[in-house]
Parts: C-alpha cells; structure tokens; sequence
C-alpha cells in the first residue's frame, strides 16, 4: 500500500510540478466552462446537464494527453528498468500510476465546480443531478485514464500512446451511437451499446445511478489494467 | 539444501530473442564479497545476463539461485537482495536529486526518520552534498551516474549490480567512480560489466568473458595472463634501413611466435612488437641476431601481455 501511494504521490506531484499539467487544467477549465456558459442565457435554464454533454468528447482528446507518457516515457528514459527491477509487483507500480493520474484528474474536475456554484447565484439547480453528473464524469476519466495508460505501455513514443488511446477510446465511445448502429446487423446492436463508453455515461448522468453502470465501468478499468499487466509481463520473454 | 558461500549460481542459463540466442547454456558462480566483471564486445550477452539475474527478464532455460532461492519463484526476495543499475543511469529527469532519492526511498518501503538518514548516509557516500537540490536534468553524466549509485545504495543491497557504470564519463570521474565501487565493494557482492579491460583489471577480483553469449574464460586478470601460457611482449625500436625489413626477419628468431609492426611518430625508425613463446626470455637471443644482421638498435624493453592483448585473443 505504501509502495502505490508513493508511486502515486510521485506522479501526482509530476503534474503539478509541469507546465504541462497546468495547461492542461487551463485548457480543461477554460474549454469546458466556455462551452457551457455560452448556451446557458440562450437556453434561459437553471441547468447543468448540457454541461455533462460535452464531457465524454472533450475528455477524448485531453485524457490520452495525460496518459500517454505514464509507460512511454519510462520506457523511453529507461527507467523502467528500474521500477520493475525494485522489489514491487507490477500490479503495484500500474496500480500507483493510475491512481497518481486519478487524483490530478479529480483535482481538474473539482476546478469545474466553479460552474454549478456560480448557477446556484442565478436559481436553484438540481444538486442530485449535478452530483450524478459528476459520478459518471469520474468513473468515465477512470475508464479514459485505464485505456490510455494501456496504450502509454504499447509504445516508446509518446505521440503514438496519445493516437492509439485517442482511437480505442473513441471507438468504445461510438459504438453506442445511433449514428454507428443505424450501420450494424439488429443483433449485434444491444452488444454494441452495452459495451460503449457513451450509453452508460448518458444514463448516470440523467441522474439514474444504476449498480449495472457502475459495474460496466469498473469492468473496463479492471479488464485494461489488467491488459497493461499483461503487456508489462510481455517485456519478460 | 546445499550449504555453498555461493551468494550468486548460474546454472545453464540461456536466453533467446526469437531464433537469436543472446545466451547460450553459460554457468557460473560467484561468492559472498567478490567483485566481478563481466568483459565482453558489445553484444556478447552481459546485459542479458544482468537483466535476468535483477528479474526484469526471464530465463528462456536454466535457473540463477541467489542465496540459494531460485530467483524466479522468489522474485521479490532477490530484488530486495539487489541494487541494480542499468546502463546509463535511467532517472527521472525533471525531478531534484533529493525529491528522486526521497521517492526511491518511499518505493523501496522506507519511511520518516529512517528514510532521511539513509538518503543523507548516501548522499554523503556518493559526494552529491552539494547537488542535492538540483534537477536531475541539469547535472552532468558523472552526477547522474553518482545519483543511480546512490539511488541502489539506498536499499542497502547485498549485491550490486552494475552495467557499464563508466561509460561516456570523462576520465577524472572514472577514476571516481571506480573508487567508489571499490569502497563499495568492501562490504558487497558486486557484478560490473564493461568492454573497458583497465576498468575491470582495476575494479575486479575475477573476470568473466563473455561472447556470443558463452563464457570464453574465467580467472583472475593474473590467472588470465598465465593461460596464455605467460606470454611476453617485446618491444624493439630499429633505425629504418631502406630495403632491410625487420619484421620478416625476426620471425625466423627460434621461440617468437608473432611479429608485429607498430606505426610510428618518429621518422627514421621502425617500431615492432615481438610475441614470445611462453616463459621465454628473448632478449639476449634478439640482440645477438639483430647485431649479427646488421640493423641498429635503439631500444628494447620487455612487458607483460596486457589484458588488452588477452582479450583479443580470446575473442578472435
């Protein structure tokens, strides 16, 4: 326990101690917040679902971003050698850099907050749903996060890591869309949408917190940290 | 159990990339205390045989006991037992000496007061007093080696291992490195590889060569020597007569056994290598058949087969 909470403090602090991790709580802040406010006089509502619409789409771009070093660049420095040569299982070092990572993207969402304290100044919004909102928001960055650092552990590269996360994100994000289901054989189409990222988001994020979707979401996180223990094991043969 | 002061066995080890064997079915051991030096071109299998042993690959047949546990039923124990430094000293660049140690520390399963004294204890040991506070980017490839050494210090491991700790460092800091391996050294087992031959005859008590991942030869630099059968080198220097070749001619001497032109800085004179017969003294012989054919001779002198010349002809 103490061995993950050290790996996580040390990859935590490695964000805060970068501009990167600072323009990426910029961007995240900025980007979310404007899409937001600039509909909300428009639409005349006390609301903050639109809010969550956004978030599985901007979340695609800027969670790989976080992720994409987490392995590649051990591998690419070499440290790697290191980390799995000290006297700690692999699961221990995954398990410590997914939670690092976690705690910098709670940090991001808790900046978010701003937005329903402020709509809480114009009427009275719906706290339920914006705690449900930010649930789904949660476990759908730990599911990002889990596919990310996976990819990270594909590649030396960093800029590969961020495409291929991109991508497998985005397909587990799509093949719950209509948009892509009009396209599918019937049968298949329950498959589909019970695997994708996005239907299961949509649905706690209305505000119907189902055991059903949280598991769904602690299957992914488990099944790609799972992956990337496997891939770890690969570098052994 | 067999009771062996064997802190380190190989037994048939091999390992294959695909159809690339990187080793082939080596063995051996080495005792509690010993420094040892891997020696080998590049490619032969030292880093091979080091990443195996620290458990960041497996053996694809054969076994490695440390202290008598098979390291890949009890791979935790033997990382614990072992500090392991790769090449080039991989760190984490954007933090400080400080922060990197005190995370090292935190991983390795210190804590508090403890974990504090033991990164002054080796900071101290490895002369970073003064750096600590500075970004692991910034510092200079000694440093950074000093930073790695004291990084695997900080586990207290019974066995270091250590690959290539000297490469691409000027040759001040090698000296200080080296003796701050063999200040290690005193109270751990050490394994050091290298292609350097002076820094293993520097550093070690024994030496493994290795090539296309078989050990080629084992001993001390000494015993090495006398393998080959205690040949000598003797050096001759000759004035340069046109139309008179010296080398040709000294291989007819009885008991040299190869001859040698050296290119030299001086015009006017010729330099050869002369490889004598086991045990033999040539000298009197050589100066009696140079004065006889008529060639001027400036100086002579006699020296031991480096290990240089040994680990060329093993790994011809």
């Amino acid at each position: 326990m103490g061995r993950i909470w050290a790996i996580a403090k040390k990859e935590l602090s490695g964000y805060l101690n970068s501009p990167a991790g600072y323009i990426f709580l910029s961007v995240f802040l900025v980007f979310s917040s404007w899409i937001y406010w600039r509909t909300v006089f428009l639409v005349g509502e006390v609301s903050f679902r639109s809010f969550f619409n956004y978030i599985p789409w901007i979340f695609l771009f800027l969670i790989p971003a976080i992720s994409m070093k987490l392995w590649s660049e051990e591998k690419k420095l070499g440290t790697m050698e290191v980390l799995l040569t000290w006297p700690i299982r692999d699961w221990e070092a995954i398990l410590g850099k997914f939670f690092g990572s976690l705690g910098f993207l709670i940090l991001a969402l808790a900046g978010t907050l701003i937005s329903p304290l402020a709509l809480s100044y114009l009427g009275s919004p719906d706290w339920g749903m914006i705690f449900s909102g930010y649930m789904a928001s949660l476990l759908l960055a730990a599911s990002y996060l889990a596919i990310g650092m996976w990819a990270s552990a594909l590649s030396r590269n960093q800029i590969v890591a961020f495409i291929m996360g991109v991508l497998f994100i985005f397909m587990l994000l799509l093949a719950g869309s209509e948009m892509f289901l009009y396209f599918v054989p019937v049968f298949l189409t329950p498959i589909l949408s019970y695997l994708s990222l996005g239907t299961h988001f949509d649905s706690i994020a209305k505000g119907v917190i189902d055991s059903r979707d949280v598991l769904y979401y602690f299957s992914v996180i488990f099944f790609f940290l799972y992956l990337n223990k496997y891939l770890l094991s690969l570098r052994k043969n | 159990m067999i009771l062996s002061n064997h802190m380190i066995e190989v037994i048939n080890l091999s390992k294959n990339y695909g159809t690339f064997k990187a080793l082939d079915d080596i063995s051996f051991s080495i005792k509690k205390g010993e420094i040892i030096g891997l020696l080998g071109p590049n490619g032969a299998g030292k880093t091979t045989t080091m990443k195996i042993l620290t458990c960041y690959l497996a053996a694809s047949s054969g076994k490695i006991l440390v202290d008598g546990l098979d390291i890949s039923e009890h791979s935790i124990e033997t990382r614990r037992k072992i500090g392991y430094l790769p090449e080039n000293a991989p760190l984490y660049e954007d933090m400080t000496v400080w922060e990197y140690l005190d995370f090292s520390g935190a991983v390795l399963g210190l804590g508090g007061e403890a974990k504090r004294g033991k990164i002054d204890e080796v900071v101290a040991s490895c002369s970073l007093g003064d750096k600590k506070h500075e970004l692991i980017t910034h510092l200079s490839k000694g440093y950074r080696q000093r930073v790695g050494l004291a990084r695997v210090l900080l586990g207290d491991p019974e066995i270091l291992v250590l690959d290539e700790p000297t490469v691409g460092l000027d040759p001040n800091q090698i000296v200080e490195i080296r003796e701050l391996i063999k200040k290690i050294g005193r109270s751990k087992t050490v394994i050091l590889s290298s292609h350097i031959l002076s820094e293993v005859e520097a550093t070690c008590d024994r030496v493994l060569i290795i090539k296309g991942g078989h050990i080629i030869a084992t001993g001390t630099p000494e015993e090495l020597r006398a393998s080959k059968g205690g040949q000598s080198r003797i050096m001759i220097v000759l004035e340069d007569i046109s139309g008179r070749d010296p080398v040709s001619a000294l291989g007819g001497v009885p008991g040299v056994t190869g001859v040698e032109k050296i290119k030299s800085h001086e015009t006017g004179v010729v330099i050869c290598s002369v490889i004598c017969e086991g045990g033999k003294d040539l000298r009197k012989p050589l100066i009696a058949f140079l004065r006889d054919h008529g060639f001027v001779l400036l100086e002579l002198s006699r020296t031991q087969l480096s290990l240089e010349d040994i680990f060329v002809q093993f790994t011809k």
